[in-house]
């Protein structure tokens, strides 16, 4: 589904602090399977889901989503298609203070423009469907580090992606919450959807929704079951 | 097409939420710009309506006024002159006119005293005479009531009020006081034949140029006002380049200047990561930027029809109270009058351009570089 | 529409939003609305101060009372002003909110002699 080819990735490029986050990777992830990218700080994990997720552009090498060369795409088609593909739980949730949590949640639908009622009633099933149908109206900043997350998790779901990419989902989360998540986790693959993790937490990595651990190091693949 | 408004709403709603975050701050920011847009737009409906107001009334003036000057100061009109005047081709009508001014040192006031051209509708008898409503007002007489006046030779002279002259006509009447020609003669020790100036019809108004030549020749020591410079005055009145209203407009516009630089010089970090966050999550930087548009557009239209509006309902259904003090200045006399709305579309068109879209532009420079901001610098946390 | 449907409707920021300018708009509307009744309404009374005006030969607006030449802008000679001394600064505040008659621009200029007096 997602095909990598020499991709590298550098940083700061052509300054004396250029830096090459990704050294060479070349990867095939299949759809609706769970991949962690497992590694220590700086082996460029989190650059490599940026790449995966057409956050940001290899440097070298090319990037292929379902057998399109998306590499060199003007950033409008880009974001309709990360929009349209991949939904993003970030490891500081990045919730936007203030707003509510169905607010939130329906954010990343506003650009396209549908209707509104059906927007609203997709983002009360998904807090429902997360149990947090209670404190849909609640700011955000008022939540705990658990209904952060469900409410990220919803937001990223709101446009119904085929990917679900999260970057280091259980470090602000004690163990019972990254048991809770794991679970959620797991109805999403049941759905079918593909998951791109990346964690150092052994608990995600051990999990049974975890189907394949794509190791890095100094931005290169070093192993991969 | 549905789609398309569909996607401004939501671009709304996130604005909407974006300026309730910080509410205070927009509120003081509404207020200050609404209050600028009041007061620039009170003076520029109140300029309009009192120049079309001179244009309308003085409409009818004389079409030449003949002053006699002594040393660069007005004098008295001698006997002979109107004659003189009478026999120049292009003049219909000679009328001398009598008018001057009596200070009233209980009211600390001035009053403007006439003698009304004789057998007209608006003359009085001798021992009588009709006052302006202000005046009348002022004084607290009303018809029949008795008001003495101070002659220069230190008589004190009573007269009958016949009539009070109507509230329509105050913006002109407010601190007239008429009175017969004879009556006035005395008061004011003038002597028979002399008068303060002559007023001219003229038979054709084109050769009105013409004739204040010929009038200059056959009257060297005379000045000349022609119809048109009177109206030229009004015209000109309040004009804002100039004096305080200058200077009460220019205090107003700094402000808000100064609070829109500062808008328009950066973003705070929340703002910057709050672009970051929509990026990341899907917006493009077209979205972005039609956001940012959206509150710049919502903030001025609001300030400008709030702003218009009272100024409308101020200058027009409060009769510019709040210049009141400023017109007034030291006079005691000030008319109660009320103005007819005038409407120019090009004055209010230049009301509307210079202050809504410099506003709308303030909000959206700064967003230009944020929006463009990389949506993967979410992901490594460098927001 | 009922008055349900209604509050469902402005349940959204954007609804309430283009609501309040809609109705801020049509109150902006309205003044020229109320300009043209004023009009009429005052037209009579206008027409009423032209006509006196006319036959009394009055030449200025009643705004400024506080001197002659605040009072009579454009019959006032240009020396009233600086009746005390040629130097002297705006007596009255009347004085900064108008400015001079436009008078000048219609004479020969002062260095040499004139068609009309000053």
């Amino acid at each position: 589904m997602i095909e990598l080819s020499g991709v590298r990735k550098a940083f700061n490029q052509g300054r004396p602090n250029e830096f090459w986050a990704l050294n060479g990777i070349d990867l095939n992830i299949a759809p609706q399977q769970a991949t962690v990218f497992f590694g220590p700080s700086g082996s460029g994990k989190t650059t490599l889901l940026t790449v995966v997720g057409c956050l940001a552009r290899p440097t070298v090498g090319r990037v292929r989503l379902k057998d399109r060369d998306i590499s060199g795409l003007p950033e409008r088609f880009l974001t309709g298609l990360r929009r349209r593909t991949f939904g993003f739980i970030f490891q500081q949730f990045n919730l936007i203070r203030g707003l509510s949590a169905i607010e939130n949640i329906m954010l990343p639908a506003y650009p396209l423009g549908g209707d509104w009622r059906e927007l609203k009633e997709r983002a009360e099933f998904l807090l429902d469907s997360l149990r947090l149908s209670h404190r849909r109206t609640a700011r955000v900043e008022w939540l705990s580090g658990g209904e952060q997350q469900r409410v990220a998790i919803a937001r990223a779901l709101i446009n119904d992606p085929e990917v679900l990419i999260a970057d280091e989902p259980t470090a602000n989360l004690d163990t019972a919450l990254s048991m809770e998540f794991l679970g959620i986790l797991e109805t999403l693959a049941g759905q079918g959807r593909s998951i791109l993790l990346t964690s150092h937490d052994p608990l995600v990595v051990e999990s049974a929704v975890v189907r394949r651990v794509v190791t890095l190091r100094d931005g290169q693949i070093v192993g991969d079951r | 097409m549905r789609i398309w408004i569909e996607k401004q709403k939501y671009l709304i709603d996130f604005t909407i939420s974006s300026l309730a975050r910080r509410k205070v701050k927009n509120v003081g920011l509404l207020c200050l710009y609404t209050l600028i847009v009041f007061l620039l737009a009170s003076v520029m409906l109140f300029t309009q309506a009192l120049r079309r107001e001179a244009a309308a009334s003085l409409a009818g003036a004389p079409d030449v006024i003949v002053q006699r000057m002594v040393a660069g100061r007005h004098d008295l009109i001698p006997p002979d002159y109107i004659g003189k005047l009478g026999g120049l081709r292009g003049v219909r009508k000679t009328e001398g006119r009598l008018w001057g001014y009596y200070y009233d040192p209980f009211l600390r006031a001035n009053y403007t005293v006439m003698a009304p051209p004789s057998g007209g509708e608006d003359g009085v008898s001798t021992g009588q005479v009709a006052v302006g409503q202000e005046v009348a007002r002022r004084i607290g007489l009303t018809r029949n009531a008795k008001i003495a006046l101070t002659a220069y030779s230190g008589e004190t002279v009573w007269f009958t009020v016949a009539k009070l002259l109507t509230r329509e006509s105050e913006l002109l009447t407010a601190d007239l006081v008429l009175m017969s020609e004879e009556d006035f003669r005395s008061f004011f020790g003038y002597p028979a034949g002399q008068y303060t100036d002559i007023a001219l019809t003229v038979t054709n108004p084109q050769e009105v140029h013409n004739l204040a030549g010929k009038i200059a020749n056959r009257l060297p020591d005379s000045r000349v006002i022609l119809r048109e410079e009177i109206l030229r005055t009004y015209e000109s009145i309040f004009n804002w380049r100039e004096g305080v209203v200058l200077m009460l407009l220019s205090g107003a516009v700094i402000a808000f200047a100064i609070f829109a630089l500062e808008k328009a010089s950066g973003l705070s970090s929340d703002e910057k990561r709050e672009i970051g966050i929509l990026k990341a999550i899907g917006w493009e930087t077209g979205d972005v930027i039609k956001m940012k548009f959206w509150e710049g557009c919502l903030i001025s239209l609001t300030a400008f029809l709030l702003g218009y509006t009272a100024a409308y309902l101020h200058v027009f259904r409060f009769a510019a109270a709040l210049f009141e003090p400023v017109l007034k200045g030291w006079s005691t006399l000030y008319p109660d009058f009320e103005l007819v709305p005038t409407l120019d579309g090009f004055e209010l068109a230049t009301l509307f351009f210079f202050t809504v879209f410099p506003y709308a532009l303030a909000t959206i420079v700064p967003i230009w570089r944020a929006a463009v901001t990389d949506p993967d610098s979410v992901m490594r946390g460098s927001l | 529409m009922t008055a349900v449907r209604l509050g469902s409707r402005l349940a959204r920021r954007s609804h309430r939003a283009l609501a309040f300018l809609t109705a801020i708009a049509g109150l902006f509307l309205l003044t020229f609305a109320d300009a043209a009744w004023l009009r009429n309404c005052r037209a009579p009374g206008a027409r009423a101060q032209a006509e006196l005006a006319k036959r009394l030969g009055l030449t200025d607006l009643c705004l400024f009372t506080e001197a002659r030449y605040t009072r009579h802008l454009s019959q006032a000679d240009w020396h009233s002003a600086f009746q005390d001394h040629p130097g002297a600064l705006e007596h009255f505040p009347s004085g900064s909110l108008v400015p001079p008659p436009a008078i000048p621009l219609h004479h020969a200029n002062l260095d040499r002699k004139t068609k009309i007096s000053d």
